[in-house]
């Protein structure tokens, strides 16, 4: 397959949009700071008003690498299963993967108080809920595709995949109904979503969550592109289906669980980021397409994040709604354009 | 054919189905380097399984395949791929590749851990894009291509993947008169020219038995195979459908319907 070298000059203009977009981000938000200031306190400098550099260094910085973070990931995880599903609908919010996260987490977030008394927030309790929601998407999509085995047809793997939201939000009903008023309040700010709020070892473990999917995913570039032609042919070329099956499982479990833990769930960007990279990348190899649907999804997610701010205001949109009024359009725009989604 | 004696592929007493289930038995055959050979059979035979077997999709029930002086299970899938390559009736899951994309894909066998292809892939790649004159076609997307060319593009990629035998399975459906004889043309020189053993199913028995240096006939019992021409003689062309319908003219070496 021919190189990124035809790709240089996306990447780069992809590169300055994420400079952009991360200073956009930065410099907005409910309490206004001029745009110089912005500039200057990330250059180490100290602003006129004290409390800035606390609002921009403790807040506004995590946020935005949060928002990167989640974005990147979620839209990787979506590439993934587009390719390991031979779907173009496929994506962690539609294949149930966002829900088995969901109930991982609500498993720890209500459950804990239910079965054992006591729920803390340290970072053990972190790590606990990170596993959780992981270990949750991770069981959810490994039902899916065996399900997936069985059923070839694209639109009963969406059905299923739906079926399974469907029974791990009952389950999360029934776990709701049991645990008390506090528990289900932060549950339930937990699902709106945010990329906010998230301390300095709560980000770092994070990024270790995301960086790790990332390195699996690159590992798997040559099984990816061998998937494209189908299973029988990717064994064909050498490629032990099970190994490579089990190492994109596990990344995108990792990916959609571990972001799911921190930031809820976040509809739509590991759909939508896919089909959007394409449009700029008109290529199939994983190579080119797993770092820019990386770079596009980071965008994607800042922007978004910008937009939930409502500038010069107080309040914050969750931002689960934002990417679902972004994003759902955008699928409906590809299916009515292209007719037939292609992956 | 006393180029090279060796055999590429040996099947004896090779009994083919799935778990309890016999498709085919007591099948044997030996298929030397740069042979056309041709399966046929009537719809429900066992073509495709015989080359499912062959593949390894699927393991065979009994009997012994040897592939390059090595049985086939002995193979991982990883040295299979540089010994065995397949042309299936499945089209490629993403049609979002273009041509030179999806017969690149050829070479995973011998590129590294990321892909990346040196220079004797891209020579490859070259080579398989001149032989079944895809060059023009060479960024264009596979789903813009018509039923002839993905089949071109197909075969392409499995010579790209330079593997001292290939499967076909019905390689010819779908296509017009043109582009089957076409393509069977194009098999047939991969084979003499470059020394290819290839082994494909189809219907097309008239063109198989023009175009092939061997056939392989399943008929449910002894399984005949040799040369077109023994073949015809020996009169196994005559029993291959029920007689009332069609039959099979040994001088010309066509089918007529009965009227």
């Amino acid at each position: 397959m021919q190189g990124s070298r035809t790709y240089r000059f996306s990447f780069i203009l992809m590169l300055l949009a994420l400079l952009c977009s991360l200073l956009l981000n930065i410099s907005s938000g409910s309490v206004t700071i001029p745009f110089p200031d912005t500039i200057s306190t990330l250059l180490g400098e100290t602003p006129e008003i004290a409390s800035w550099e606390y609002i921009i260094w403790d807040y506004r910085v995590p946020k935005a690498f949060t928002s990167i973070l989640v974005g990147a990931g979620l839209s990787l995880s979506g590439l993934l299963m587009q390719t390991l599903f031979r779907n173009p609908l496929a994506g962690p919010f539609v294949l149930g993967i966002s829900s088995g996260a969901s109930l991982g987490a609500a498993i720890i977030l209500m459950g804990t108080s239910i079965f054992a008394g006591y729920a803390s927030l340290s970072f053990l309790g972190d790590i606990t809920l990170s596993i959780a929601a992981s270990v949750g998407s991770f069981l959810v999509l490994l039902t899916v595709m065996i399900v997936a085995q069985r059923v070839k047809d694209t639109m009963a793997l969406l059905i299923i995949g739906l079926m399974f939201g469907s029974i791990t939000s009952a389950m999360v009903s029934v776990l709701a109904y049991f645990s008390s008023a506090e528990d289900l309040q932060r549950f339930n700010f937990w699902s709106f979503g945010s990329v906010g709020n998230l301390s300095i070892n709560q980000l770092l473990l994070l990024g270790s969550i995301v960086t790790l999917g990332v390195l699996l995913s690159i590992a798997s570039i040559k099984s990816l592109n061998a998937f494209l032609l189908g299973e029988n042919y990717a064994r064909s070329l050498g490629i032990s289906l099970k190994k490579s099956r089990m190492t994109i499982i596990i990344a995108t479990g990792l990916l959609a669980g571990g972001i799911t833990a921190f930031a809820g769930p976040i509809a739509f960007v590991g759909l939508a980021v896919p089909h959007l990279t394409r449009q700029i990348f008109d290529t199939m190899e994983h190579k080119v397409l797993i770092p820019a649907v990386i770079l596009y999804g980071a965008i994607l997610m800042l922007l978004c994040d910008t937009l939930a701010q409502l500038p010069n205001s107080a309040s914050v949109l969750p931002i689960n709604a934002i990417t679902s009024l972004v994003g759902a359009p955008v699928v409906i725009w590809l299916l009515v354009r292209k007719r037939k989604m292609m992956f | 054919m006393a180029k090279t004696e060796k055999n590429i592929l040996s099947i004896s007493d090779v009994s083919i189905g799935y778990g309890t289930k016999t498709v085919a038995k007591n099948i044997n055959f030996d298929l030397e380097a740069g042979m056309l050979c041709g399966v046929v059979g009537v719809n429900g035979i066992g073509k495709s399984t015989l080359l499912r077997t062959l593949g390894g999709f699927q393991t065979k029930l009994s009997g012994d395949i040897i592939l390059n002086d090595k049985p086939l299970e002995k193979y991982t899938s990883a040295t299979l791929s540089k010994e065995l390559s397949v042309v299936l009736t499945e089209p490629p899951a993403s049609k979002n590749l273009t041509v030179q994309e999806l017969i690149a894909l050829g070479r995973q066998p011998y590129t590294n851990w990321l892909g990346t292809l040196n220079r004797e892939d891209k020579k490859q790649i070259q080579a398989s894009l001149d032989a079944f004159l895809l060059d023009e076609l060479r960024n264009n997307k596979c789903h813009e291509l018509s039923d002839g060319q993905l089949q071109r593009v197909l075969v392409a990629r499995a010579m790209a993947q330079d593997t001292s035998l290939i499967l076909l399975d019905e390689p010819t459906t779908h296509l017009d008169l043109y582009h089957k004889v076409q393509i069977l043309k194009m098999l047939q020189e991969l084979a003499h020219h470059k020394q290819k053993t290839i082994l494909f199913t189809t219907h097309e028995i008239e063109l198989a038995i023009q175009l092939c240096d061997r056939i392989l006939i399943l008929d449910g019992k002894d399984h005949p195979f040799g040369d077109p021409c023994q073949l015809i003689e020996q009169k196994h062309f005559d029993t291959l459908f029920p007689s009332e319908m069609v039959q099979f003219d040994n001088k010309t070496g066509t089918f007529k319907v009965n009227k």
